[in-house]
């Protein structure tokens, strides 16, 4: 019997939560502002999803109700994904070491 | 266009990328590099979207448009916010994920042909679960977010609401929604989807109202963490790696946020999601207590005992933020440094409305990340710091957490502020702090209350310096 593709997403989810446990426990308490804009900006990869809907008009009209959707989620996803990535660096810009004394 | 093994490469190639931007934060060196291999990995995964469907008609271009529109708002938004407003920004942000999630459900639902899940109707029958998952977890993150974001901008009060039956409500609309999504799934009928939708968007702002002002630097990373879901939800959908990987990586790095702040309050994840702490029956039986003697002074004297100190700790809080105090702190340490005195900071792992708040506005006010400390790092200094300045903060401070068993705050983890030669308190006024409780330190011999705004106070103490 043949696997469904399905399992083999799962595996590749659960073992994400993994890595993602991992990583993030290593990130330095300072930093978990930027790691929640920046994790803001990374989910906005939805925005794929987004770009399939908004493409999928037919070629009479590009607008129907489901395109119609995909088009404000792509406004939405990139609200995000600029502002969150753009957030993220301003703030990453001002962590600064201590001069060192002459 | 693209084939879809090779676009499936790519987006894994993004999907790792995205795993090392969050790398890098374990190391301020190392965490400008990482945000980098974030907008990598999302420039490449749109740019794969628009290869692997090959439709460069006026759809593209509208599409295009839609792009610029959102991504021009979400620029003028990063430059513009304050950094006292990130909680709200972050907050802001998690509602249009989820929103823009429950859309890419809608348009799934609405068109299944294009996204090859079979026909209006007759939608393959994982692919439905699937979408219903992304779409009901959607909608509770938009919903509520837009609570916790109303509470942080005070347009709602931060007070707890509760009513009579809330939690069975709450576990009533929660069992409905899988009935639903079950029933969905056998019937396939779109009017179920849109009440699925609407019971989701409404238990969002159910599960939010009854917390507490102070609750929400767990309300955030929860949120951040349904966020990630939602996302995964919607990436079995449409069986795309990157969104997989993503949403998995959001997901538990949400879910480890709100563990480390339930933990810096002592509270289990039940007690904060049920809500109703410090509502107003606790800070109502603090009226009657006996009123006890306090020292107080003013900028003058606290300027006296920093000036004879060797080292000296400040503690920021919240009230820190709200004051817009940060750069006037740092003009104050910076005059304390010219005389030679040691200054370090003191990190509550609750301080603010979020994790790690307080540290970004002091890199703001270009405090050094070396000169800040979290509370495991430094509790052991105070014993031998001559100052304390506590500026903003509160209940992280009060030593009942480490005697009084019968305290709500008891257990948890506070800085030994207490241990310090002398304690300078910066507050407006003797009130208790969010959890309704009195705290001890106001009262200590060696604890002068310095009651004003924080800003002013800093900058009064600057010039007495």
């Amino acid at each position: 019997m043949e696997i469904d593709p399905f399992i083999f997403r799962l595996s590749i989810f659960i073992l994400s939560i993994f890595i993602g446990y991992y990583v993030v426990w290593s990130v330095t308490p300072s930093l978990h502002t930027p790691l929640m804009s920046v994790t803001n900006a990374i989910s906005s990869v939805i925005i794929v999803g987004a770009i399939i809907a908004g493409l999928a008009g037919d070629s009479e009209s590009i607008f129907n109700t489901s395109s119609i959707f995909g088009f404000l989620a792509i406004s939405l996803a990139a609200i995000n994904i600029f502002g969150g990535f753009l957030v993220t660096q301003r703030m990453l810009a001002m962590y600064k070491k201590k001069k060192k004394d002459k | 266009m693209l084939s879809a093994n090779l676009s499936a490469i790519f987006y894994l190639i993004s999907g790792v990328l995205f795993i090392l931007a969050l790398r890098g934060l374990s190391s301020p060196e190392t965490s400008r590099q990482g945000n980098f291999f974030g907008i990598l990995g999302m420039i490449i995964a749109i740019t794969v979207t628009f290869l692997s469907i090959g439709n460069f008609s006026t759809g593209f271009v509208v599409v295009l448009i839609f792009l610029l529109v959102g991504g021009l708002i979400g620029a003028f938004i990063a430059y513009k916010i304050p950094m006292t407003a990130m909680p709200e920004l972050v907050a802001g942000f998690h509602s249009l994920v989820g929103l823009a999630a429950v859309f890419v459900a809608i348009a799934a639902f609405l068109n299944p042909g294009a996204f090859n899940l079979g026909s209006p109707g007759n939608i393959k029958l994982g692919s439905l679960i699937e979408m219903s998952i992304g779409a009901a977890v959607g909608a509770i993150t938009f919903s509520g977010s837009i609570i916790a974001f109303l509470k942080l901008q005070g347009i709602m009060s931060g007070s707890p609401i509760t009513f009579k039956g809330q939690h069975p409500l709450n576990a009533l609309i929660l069992i409905s929604i899988i009935v639903l999504t079950y029933l969905l799934c056998s019937s396939q009928s779109s009017n179920l989807f849109w009440i699925l939708l609407a019971i989701s968007f409404l238990i969002g702002f159910l599960l939010i109202i009854p917390i507490g002002g102070a609750d929400m630097p767990v309300v955030i990373s929860m949120l951040n963490s349904y966020s990630g879901w939602a996302a995964a939800g919607i990436g079995f959908t449409l069986e795309n790696t990157a969104l997989i990987i993503t949403g998995a990586l959001v997901g538990s790095s949400g879910a480890i946020l709100s563990y480390i702040m339930c933990k810096g309050m002592n509270r289990s994840f039940f007690n904060v999601i049920l809500g109703g702490f410090g509502a107003t029956e606790q800070s109502s039986s603090s009226q009657n207590k006996e009123q006890r003697p306090v020292k107080s002074g003013n900028a003058d004297d606290a300027a006296f005992l920093m000036k004879n100190a060797s080292s000296v700790i400040i503690v920021p809080g919240y009230g820190m933020a709200v004051a817009q105090a940060q750069h006037a702190l740092r003009e104050m340490v910076d005059t304390l440094k010219k005389n030679d005195i040691k200054v370090s900071y003191a990190i509550h792992p609750v301080a603010g409305r979020m994790p790690g708040h307080m540290n970004v506005l002091l890199a703001e006010a270009n405090v050094p990340y070396d000169e800040v400390f979290e509370l495991e790092e430094i509790n052991n200094d105070f014993a031998n710091a001559d100052v304390a300045f506590v500026i903003g903060a509160n209940d992280v401070t009060n030593p009942v957490a480490k005697t009084d068993p019968q305290s709500p705050i008891y257990g948890m983890p506070v800085l030994d502020v207490e241990k310090c030669k002398s304690v300078l308190f910066v507050k407006r006024s003797l009130s208790p702090g969010y959890a309704g409780i009195d705290n001890d330190l106001f009262y200590k011999e060696n604890t002068l209350m310095l009651f004003a705004d924080a800003k002013k106070m800093t900058e009064d103490i600057t010039k007495n310096l």
